[in-house]
């Protein structure tokens, strides 16, 4: 198979950058080979069939998932070289959002957002705090701050989960399917807040099945499949007129539902 | 057939209620009672440490670490708490140290609580959903910041109930040292037995077993469903 060529992003320097990424969970060869090149400000969104290896793509470039081989640069850090990068530090650049939320069930929601502030980044509690809760005003729930995750809906629970990471003041998002698990009414709240970081001016990693997201906020649409980017290119064309055939069966199986 | 329930009471409270032995000998069962408490307290403190500690050491992952953890919590799980006793208060002093009879129960229930306790905290770690773990590193927390503020808390939570009624069996294990002639509450009544020629002191030494444990056994329901757990 042919390696299609990476885009050049249409503004911007580049913020990560990845080459080469393999990884092999013991006989399966999860990713083949891939490089991925995301621009400042840029949304990138991730398609591809179950098992396709773009949730392990989204894991190996925060090292939640050591790759077997390859490189990746997030804004000038190598994030694979242990000798010159503490990684607990690089990671504080890099936010991550979960299909499962993940929100600390024994901490308050301003308890979830303030942790690495106050533990990783080292600011006091009261300057942890206020960070805390103009992040979470920034995802609509500063009036759920007291709110422990039991108390609160999915939707609210992965916003908080987004007001978590970038509490950090990250420069680069990732989204691991952030609205999967959530009920079909609880997922235009999320996406509403992902639209609102978008405009800010976030750099965006998405994986995810919500195409009219993707059409209406992407400026790239990337399709894995077995491990390796097919095609990648504006939403318009890979989502509306896709060149490969793999491609336009992914698509139309996911039309259907 | 009409007086001979009667006789028998008063035959039933003379050998087990008798109240003159059971004066004599009440300050002995005192003793013994202050003696059980303070062995339980210093073999809950030691053993849960020494579980929880050992737990900490097995989450590092490390293969022959965590295979002599395996080991030694296995062998202190498999071996009757009153072989242990024995092993330690006539072992070691071949060895030339002699712990005597309290020091040997002490050490002997704390292995075996530190056993219990580390397996329980283990499965509450264990039981903790990895994306807790992958959660906190994303934030830049390290392993140690991951475990101490977010799983262990969750996992303590969990172990609360396993180990407040493993913690209350063992600490009853402190009438085994009876058998190393430790003065708690079972030899002190032992000996009131034999002195007296009467078996009242057995009651009473139970009575102390009760005003000890009751309260803790009720704690323990407490405890119980005060950390069922709401997520």
């Amino acid at each position: 198979m042919q390696q299609v060529p990476v885009t050049a992003p249409s503004a911007g320097r580049p913020i990560l950058q990845a080459h080469g990424l393999h990884k092999h969970f013991g006989a399966l060869h999860v990713l083949r080979g891939v490089d991925l090149v995301v621009a400042e400000r840029e949304l990138v969104f991730i398609i591809g069939p179950s098992g396709s290896g773009k949730s392990t793509l989204l894991r190996c470039l925060n090292r939640l998932e050591e790759p077997s081989s390859g490189t990746v640069v997030v804004d000038g850090i190598d994030m694979l070289d242990d000798r010159r990068t503490d990684i607990n530090h690089a990671r504080q650049r890099i936010g991550m959002v979960f299909q499962a939320f993940n929100l600390y069930p024994h901490m308050t929601a301003l308890g979830n957002v303030t942790l690495a502030l106050r533990k990783v980044a080292g600011k006091g509690r009261a300057e942890a705090e206020e960070i805390g809760r103009a992040a979470l005003a920034r995802v609509g729930l500063a009036d759920r701050a007291e709110h422990t995750p039991g108390q609160l809906s999915g939707g609210q629970q992965q916003r908080v989960a987004i007001a978590r990471a970038i509490a950090l003041e990250p420069r680069v998002m990732l989204f691991d399917e952030p609205t999967s698990a959530l009920d079909p009414e609880l997922v235009g709240s999320v996406l509403e807040v992902m639209r609102a970081l978008r405009e800010s001016g976030m750099t965006m990693v998405v994986v995810s099945h919500e195409m009219g997201f993707a059409r209406a906020a992407a400026d790239r649409v990337v399709f894995i499949d077995h491990g390796l980017i097919v095609e990648q290119g504006k939403p318009a064309q890979v989502l509306g007129n896709p060149e490969h055939e793999r491609t336009r069966a992914f698509i139309r199986q996911v039309a259907r539902h | 057939m009409g007086g001979a329930p009667l006789l028998s009471w008063q035959r039933f409270a003379e050998v087990f209620l008798n109240t003159a032995v059971m004066a004599k000998y009440l300050p002995d069962i005192v003793s013994g009672f202050f003696l059980t408490v303070g062995l339980a307290v210093l073999v809950v403190i030691a053993g849960i440490a020494a579980g929880l500690a050992l737990a900490l050491l097995r989450s590092l992952a490390i293969r022959p670490l965590t295979w002599l953890i395996v080991f030694v919590v296995d062998l202190f799980r498999a071996l009757p708490p009153l072989v242990v006793i024995v092993l330690i208060y006539f072992g070691l002093p071949s060895v030339g140290m002699s712990p005597g009879a309290f020091g040997a129960t002490w050490a002997s229930l704390s292995l075996v609580l530190m056993a219990f306790a580390e397996e329980i905290f283990w499965a509450g770690i264990t039981a903790v959903p990895k994306g807790q773990w992958e959660a906190a590193r994303s934030t830049g927390l390290s392993f140690r910041l991951a475990l101490s503020w977010v799983v262990l808390p969750q996992a303590i939570r969990l172990t609360v109930p396993p180990l407040t009624n493993r913690t209350i069996a063992i600490t009853k294990g402190t009438a085994l040292g009876s058998v190393v002639g430790l003065a708690e509450i079972l030899s002190q009544a032992q000996s009131a037995v034999s002195f007296s020629f009467n078996p009242s002191p057995l009651l009473l030494g139970a009575a102390a077993y009760l005003v000890l444990f009751l309260p803790v056994v009720v704690l323990g329901r407490w405890i119980e469903t005060r950390f069922a757990w709401k997520r």
